[in-house]
């Protein structure tokens, strides 16, 4: 089995849906709100990964872009839920470089009163192993 | 003693191929009772059956047993071809040695050791058959139907053009469905109400039919041939025979503020209506949630300007029953409700709307005239977002999963009708696949975008969000690959279309099985796709799935020559293979009355003589055969082992389960 084979298996498998369920209506990137922003946009990653097209997505700033809001996945009507596959891609090149980029104790020095709980645990998810 | 006659079927090399047919032959001659037995190649061939044939008359065979297929496949076959040499065609078995045993074998060695066993277990039951004869009841030649929309309409006509009476039962004040809301029809554009108006008053005016207008079915009784069926006329609070349908009532009526259900509450209606100007029957019709009289007993305006006096205000609901021989089911269809559907804005914006509320914009006789003008300010619309696939082939639980085939190509003809009239407008379509089969179907498609400059972009659209006097649109443009934003005046929403609510309590009153959708299931979705899997039942229109008007019609018709083929059978054979009580045994209990879901069991008072020459009166079960289906419920219901089946009797079943063990 070639490398990028295993790669798409273990992003499949750690994102915990199917790429096959997607019929391609794009609900996903009409949803984004930060679509525009992206290089490869919301439905272009669940495309990608079915292909087994994973390195550009490692590689592109698009899976720092998502805000993980997860209205794609709200919306999506086939239950795909392509943040989870962006979030999977994310863990994939995070896991790759080996480092944490957020450590537990640089914490307190980010928080200030307005910053939602739910934007911690969400940059622990992007930035941490 | 029987004397048996057994023949195995090779069926080519279907059975042949995993059951060594020979050996079975060979093994069944050394069964009890068995004074022959043979094997060919396709029983079921002419050549075959006069294997049967002679062999019955040769060796005096008083039962027989076939190896072959399935019995529903052909059991009847064979017990035509026993009947024709004077054997009784119950003294007939089936061993299915194809579906149950060489299909799932791939061992030729355990293939024949079950063949055999199998044979075995028929020839077993069938030292136990005796001759059973089927009486007849005469079939109800007259049909209903059940709904009133275009399916309704042509079956009913198609029906009563063979000379045959029909009903027709219609829940709402008039008959015509959603055809009769429908502006324009694709893909030849004729108007909807010049080709259906007609057909209603071909209705009303066919002498051979019965419309029950404003009424529903509230009890299904019997079995094909002869179904009992009580329908509930609701009260209109007019007199159906006296009113003339002039219409003055429903202008002077005071209470104004109805919402007027035909044009989807876009307008109002009065609380006395008729639904539209060419309604079947053209009665009016009170609305007892609305009427001031009926609510407080004050007003009387309407009985006042009546001349007819046709208004009366003490009318109640009426049940009347009916006996039928086939009943037609043409329910219909509504679009979903889009309160689930958020991020359209459907329940926050008045211009925000659904396909069939623009079919009324759109419709000369709708709440703007004909125009198409914003709901919400009565402004005409420049930018027009149509957004497909709402609802449809959508896994989540507020959607389906199906395509509700119809949205492509109306939403392609609203597009196209918005350029024509008003070529001052953008008109925009978001779609994920457009399917446009059809006769002259995709043409019609590819007119929109070439000839009307509509235009068509591979996405869906997020959100809509109303700004203003704006709705601002965030969609995405997959070919492209970006987002879009469009700040639409008028967005249209090809709402999901799902079986009318009333279709499920009616299946269980019918008995007919539906799928999860609710969709009413047909008795083979390739071969019998007019029938209901429950005898007398057949399916009409959009109750068994999405379908445009062509289909319905055409299934429309193809379920009338269903009803047709059984309404000219004088009689109709019934199941030889019913419950019967042993009177003797019978202790009275009512058990099997219970469980019988047909109605079958009544009890008689009957006089025994005792031992001792005195008499006894006792009350006993009596089975009416010509209701019983021969499901036997009741034969394992009752305590006293008094109930049995003929042809499916207990004897015959342990007998099956020894010869199986032997």
């Amino acid at each position: 089995m070639s490398f990028s084979n295993n790669l798409k298996e273990n992003v499949i498998r750690s994102a915990g849906v199917d790429p096959k369920k997607c019929m391609k209506c794009g609900k996903c990137t009409a949803t984004c709100p930060n679509g525009n922003e992206m290089e490869y946009k919301p439905h272009q990653f669940v495309y990608m990964v079915e292909k087994g097209d994973i390195e550009p997505l490692m590689n592109t700033d698009s899976i720092y872009k998502c805000l993980s809001c997860f209205a794609c996945v709200e919306r999506c009507p086939r239950g795909v839920e392509p943040a989870k596959f962006i979030e999977a891609v994310r863990v994939a090149k995070i896991r790759k470089q080996g480092e944490n980029h957020l450590k537990a104790d640089m914490i307190p020095d980010l928080l200030d009163e307005d910053l939602p709980q739910q934007a911690i645990v969400t940059a622990f998810r992007k930035y941490s192993k | 003693m029987q004397r048996i006659g057994v023949f195995v079927c090779h069926c080519g090399t279907n059975i042949a191929g995993t059951v060594d047919v020979k050996a079975v032959a060979e093994a069944m001659k050394y069964e009890n009772g068995v004074v022959f037995s043979t094997d060919y190649q396709y029983m079921c061939s002419e050549a075959g059956q006069n294997i049967i044939k002679d062999a019955i008359k040769e060796h005096k065979l008083t039962g027989i047993v076939v190896c072959s297929c399935s019995p529903r496949m052909h059991e009847a076959t064979f017990r035509k071809a026993a009947q024709s040499v004077g054997l009784n065609p119950y003294m007939v078995e089936i061993a299915n040695i194809r579906e149950q045993c060489s299909w799932i074998h791939k061992d030729m060695a355990t293939g024949t050791e079950k063949a055999i066993i199998l044979a075995r277990t028929a020839v077993a039951k069938v030292h136990l058959n005796a001759p059973l004869t089927s009486g007849e009841t005469p079939v109800v030649k007259r049909a209903l139907v059940i709904g009133g929309g275009i399916a309704g309409i042509q079956t009913a006509l198609d029906i009563a053009d063979a000379g045959f009476p029909v009903d027709i039962v219609e829940k709402l004040p008039t008959i015509g469905g959603k055809m009769s809301q429908i502006d324009k029809t694709f893909p030849t554009l004729d108007c909807a109400a010049c080709i259906l108006t007609p057909k209603m008053v071909d209705a009303a005016q066919n002498e051979n039919i019965k419309i029950y207008s404003y009424s529903e079915v509230s009890g299904v009784k019997g079995f094909v041939g002869n179904f009992e069926v009580t329908i509930k006329r609701k009260a209109r609070f007019v007199d159906e025979t006296k009113c003339t349908g002039c219409g003055l009532c429903t202008e002077k009526c005071p209470q104004k503020r109805v919402p007027n259900e035909f044009n989807l509450g876009m307008d109002q209606r009065r609380a006395i209506y008729i639904p539209f100007a060419q309604a079947v029957p053209k009665i009016a019709t009170i609305d007892a949630d609305y009427c001031t009289m009926l609510k407080t007993g004050k007003c009387g305006v309407c009985s006042k300007v009546c001349t007819a006096g046709a208004i009366d205000y003490t009318q109640k609901d009426e049940f009347i029953t009916e006996k039928y021989g086939a009943i037609v089911v043409a329910t219909g269809f509504n679009p979903i409700k889009l309160d689930k559907y958020d991020e359209y804005a459907y329940s926050q914006s008045k211009d925000v709307i659904t396909s069939l509320e623009f079919e009324r914009l759109t419709n000369a006789a709708g709440p703007t005239a004909g125009k198409l003008l914003r709901p919400s300010d009565g402004k005409h619309p420049h930018k027009i977002v149509f957004v497909q696939c709402v609802g449809s082939r959508d896994t989540r639980e507020c959607g389906k999963s199906y395509c509700s085939k119809i949205c492509c190509m109306y939403t392609a003809k609203h597009a196209m009708l918005t350029r024509e009239k008003y070529p001052d407008t953008e008109v925009y379509v978001f779609y994920i696949d457009v399917r446009t089969p059809g006769k002259n179907f995709d043409e019609f498609y590819r007119r929109a975008v070439e000839e009307y400059g509509v235009h068509y972009i591979k996405g869906m659209v997020g959100k809509v969000i109303p700004e203003g006097d704006k709705l601002i649109v965030r969609a995405s443009d997959l070919i492209s690959n970006e987002q879009l934003t469009i700040d639409a005046d008028l967005v249209v929403l090809a709402a999901a279309i799902e079986p009318d609510k009333t279709a499920r309590p009616l299946a269980t009153m019918l008995t007919a099985s539906m799928d999860t959708n609710d969709f009413f299931t047909e008795a083979h979705p390739k071969l019998r796709p007019v029938e209901s899997p429950t005898a007398g039942i057949f399916l009409s229109g959009a109750c068994q799935g999405p379908k445009d008007i062509p289909e319905t019609v055409a299934q429309a018709s193809a379920a009338a020559a269903k009803v047709i083929g059984l309404l000219v059978k004088d009689k109709m054979k019934n199941n030889a293979c019913v419950a019967h009580s042993d009177e003797n045994m019978c202790n009275g209990c009512s058990n099997c009355a219970k469980v019988c879901a047909y109605n079958a069991i009544s009890y008689v008072d009957k006089e025994f003589r005792m031992p001792d020459r005195t008499t006894r009166v006792r009350r006993v079960a009596v089975v009416n055969d010509a209701v019983c289906q021969g499901c036997g419920a009741c034969t394992v219901t009752c305590p006293s082992g008094a109930m049995d089946l003929k042809g499916f009797s207990n004897k015959q079943i342990m007998a099956e389960v020894d010869a199986i063990c032997k």
